[in-house]
């Protein structure tokens, strides 16, 4: 066996190791415990890059946890999707600690850090574990300890994020007892757990109840977890009031990992013969994501607070991602939009949190309505956040155009017209609600405390002692922010356009075809 | 008739029962407006659902499927079940249960200790309340 074939069982098994030492090491040193994540999760970005280099040269990984076969043991199944989706978790998340180390000092209570940090790295354990697992029942296991962990990093603020934390509990646990729920409806039909065996079995009952009962509850348990739009509702409290590393990791990797559960049991359990065996279910995917693009638009024009809009932005999004899936029966450029999304996404809105997270830190403050001037105060935040913002709208020569693009050509190409008025449409409403921030930051006037509502909102200063609020709430600290939050934030943004570039080139279509043909897709690009 | 309500509730008495605590668990958690009666649906249905998947492992039990293994045996001694003529109840349920049970224990532990930190904010468990008491702050300008 190569030695290369260890590593994926190696980031994840050494991530779970990494976060409890970390809890131990925090006794000798409070700082440590970042340290220790940081230059660890380097190491892991060091070691995926050689697994996707393997995954494109010589195949998929196949590694048997204790050397059992696969119908019976446990496997991890690395493929150019996973490693692919591996690379982005990594580098997110290594960008996310850099940018929470002073930004967590000013949110969160120093006696916490340790734990703090303990938890993100468990997090980060949990997402590994879901991309690179080939087991249904052990998928079940690390999206739960990624969900039990992104609970307690929401909780971890206190004041107003512990309603929404609750909520996110009861959604979530509902929604992870649900996919397990149809997993076992899918083992009682075919008596396996493993996906490649559940591939070749599951063909022989398509018809059988149990397996539709099955594919229902698994649909919907993770459209729960990824916010698909009729499901969205415990999704914008949580962004809106979670500490900020914690909003921007969860919008950018959290929930595309989720996700990634869906894609996986679509195309690599089910397969689209299962899609195309009930005629029309590829359309039903494409208008409900139509519907979460459209909702998600409307609902963050009219929010106020801009992480609450950014909420709303990213179920629009998670829109667009499930629309690539929906067409991608009927045109192999739908998987291509759907799996450009994910990392233009990722980019983008991770970018984004962060730069509420950062205005918030230095300027305290949340509403829109009270951003003006601020591009002469925070030039760097405010450029990157344009840029960022750009890139969600879909301007050519972002991240965002090129992913717009290929799902606009993946609906010509499957002649489903109604999905290209849908994507522009979304695009103009995209713009409307980001040119409003823009347009504060940049160009108004200060019109003085004339308005009622912003003079409330400029107090809160003065009243804070009165009301039981979480430490970091209406606080400033009013200091120019340190270089370790900026440059996270400076290097999303110019992903954002080094992306938009490289995406319109030829560099990655060896990894596009990869990824179809691992996912089964008799197409190349 | 007769026979299609034998087929159909009698032989599978155990997931209706089943089923029926599962609906009973999520419609607590879904109705009921206070944190703890939630949480308590909530592991009601977790309950539950172990209780289905248990069942499913039955000795000897022919379920749902039209497909694998008729009678259960264990799927890694199963040749030598059958020389020997054993019949085995199908473990592998069980096991899932064990860990899911682990993982309900720890949603339940981790959702106790935010009802706690609900409770030493707002004093009140109740959701009327706190969506209450949040708007007020909201009014006095404390966000």
């Amino acid at each position: 066996m190569l030695l290369v074939e260890h590593f994926p069982v190696i980031i994840v098994g050494l991530s779970m190791f990494l976060a409890y030492t970390m809890l131990l090491a925090g006794y000798i040193n409070r700082r440590l415990p970042f340290f220790m994540s940081l230059a660890m999760n380097f190491f892991f970005l060091f070691l995926s890059i050689f697994v996707l280099n393997h995954v494109l040269t010589e195949g998929p990984i196949r590694y048997w946890q204790g050397g059992w076969r696969p119908p019976w043991g446990i496997e991890y199944v690395v493929d150019a999707m996973n490693a692919y989706l591996l690379i982005i978790v990594i580098s997110i998340v290594i960008l996310g600690l850099i940018y929470s180390k002073r930004n967590v000092e000013f949110e969160i209570e120093e006696r916490k850090h340790v734990t703090f940090y303990t938890l993100i790295q468990l997090m980060a354990a949990g997402l590994y574990g879901i991309t690179v697992t080939g087991d249904l029942f052990n998928m079940f296991i690390w999206l739960e300890i990624a969900s039990l962990t992104a609970y307690a990093l929401i909780a971890v603020a206190g004041g107003r994020a512990l309603r929404p934390a609750y909520n996110y509990v009861i959604m979530g646990s509902i929604g992870a007892c649900l996919y397990i729920f149809g997993v076992c409806w899918l083992y009682s039909a075919t008596g396996t757990l493993n996906f490649a065996d559940m591939r070749l079995l599951l063909p022989l009952v398509y018809d059988n109840k149990a397996v539709q009962m099955g594919f229902a509850m698994i649909v919907v348990g993770v459209m729960i977890k990824a916010y698909i739009f009729p499901l969205h509702l415990w999704q914008p409290d949580v962004y809106t009031y979670a500490p900020s590393t914690v909003s921007s990791m969860m919008a950018s990797v959290h929930v595309k990992v989720m996700f990634y559960i869906l894609l996986r049991l679509f195309y690599s359990v089910f397969t689209l013969d299962f899609i195309r065996h009930y005629i029309g279910l590829d359309l039903v995917i494409c208008w409900v994501a139509a519907a979460a693009i459209l909702a998600g638009s409307i609902w963050a024009i009219k929010q106020r607070n801009l992480r609450r809009m950014l909420a709303y932005s990213s179920v629009s999004q998670m829109g667009y991602i499930l629309l690539g899936v929906g067409l991608s029966p009927l045109s192999p450029w739908g998987l291509v939009g759907a799996v450009a999304h994910i990392l233009n996404h990722a980019v983008g809105k991770g970018c984004l949190f962060m730069c509420a997270g950062a205005i918030r830190q230095q300027e305290g403050l949340r509403d829109i309505r009270d951003f003006e001037g601020l591009g002469k105060k925070m030039p760097h935040v405010c450029a990157a956040f344009t840029i960022a913002a750009f890139s969600m709208i879909g301007i050519p020569f972002t991240a965002g155009f090129a992913s717009k693009v290929f799902l606009i050509i993946a609906s010509l190409d499957a002649s489903q017209y109604p999905f290209v008025a849908v994507l522009l449409i979304s695009g103009l409403l995209n713009l409307v609600y980001f040119w409003r921030v823009i347009d504060r930051m940049y160009f108004a006037r200060h019109r003085g405390a004339d308005d009622p509502a912003e003079a409330a909102s400029d107090a809160p200063a003065t009243v804070q002692e009165a009301a039981p609020s979480g430490p970091s709430n209406s606080a400033k600290s009013g200091r120019p922010l340190p270089l370790s939050m900026i440059a996270p934030i400076l290097a999303l943004a110019s992903l954002c356009i080094i992306l938009g570039v490289i995406w319109l080139t030829d560099i990655p279509s060896p990894l596009i075809n990869h990824i179809l043909s691992n996912l089964r897709m008799e197409a190349t690009i | 008739m007769m026979e299609w309500i034998v087929q159909h509730f009698l032989e599978k008495y155990n997931f209706w029962i089943a089923m029926f605590i599962i609906i009973i668990g999520l419609t607590a958690t879904i109705v009921k407006k206070n944190f703890l009666k939630k949480l308590i649906g909530l592991s009601i249905f977790q309950t539950a659902f172990f209780l289905w998947v248990v069942s499913l492992g039955d000795v000897g039990r022919d379920i749902l499927t039209s497909w694998g293994l008729k009678t259960q045996t264990p799927p890694i001694l199963w040749m030598q079940a059958a020389e020997k003529g054993y019949i085995y109840a199908n473990p592998l349920p069980h096991v899932l249960m064990l860990t899911g049970i682990v993982v309900s224990a720890a949603t339940t532990a981790v959702a106790l200790a935010i009802v706690i930190r609900i409770y030493q904010k707002y004093g009140t468990i109740e959701e009327d309340e706190i969506i209450e008491k949040e708007m007020e702050f909201e009014r006095r300008g404390v966000l």
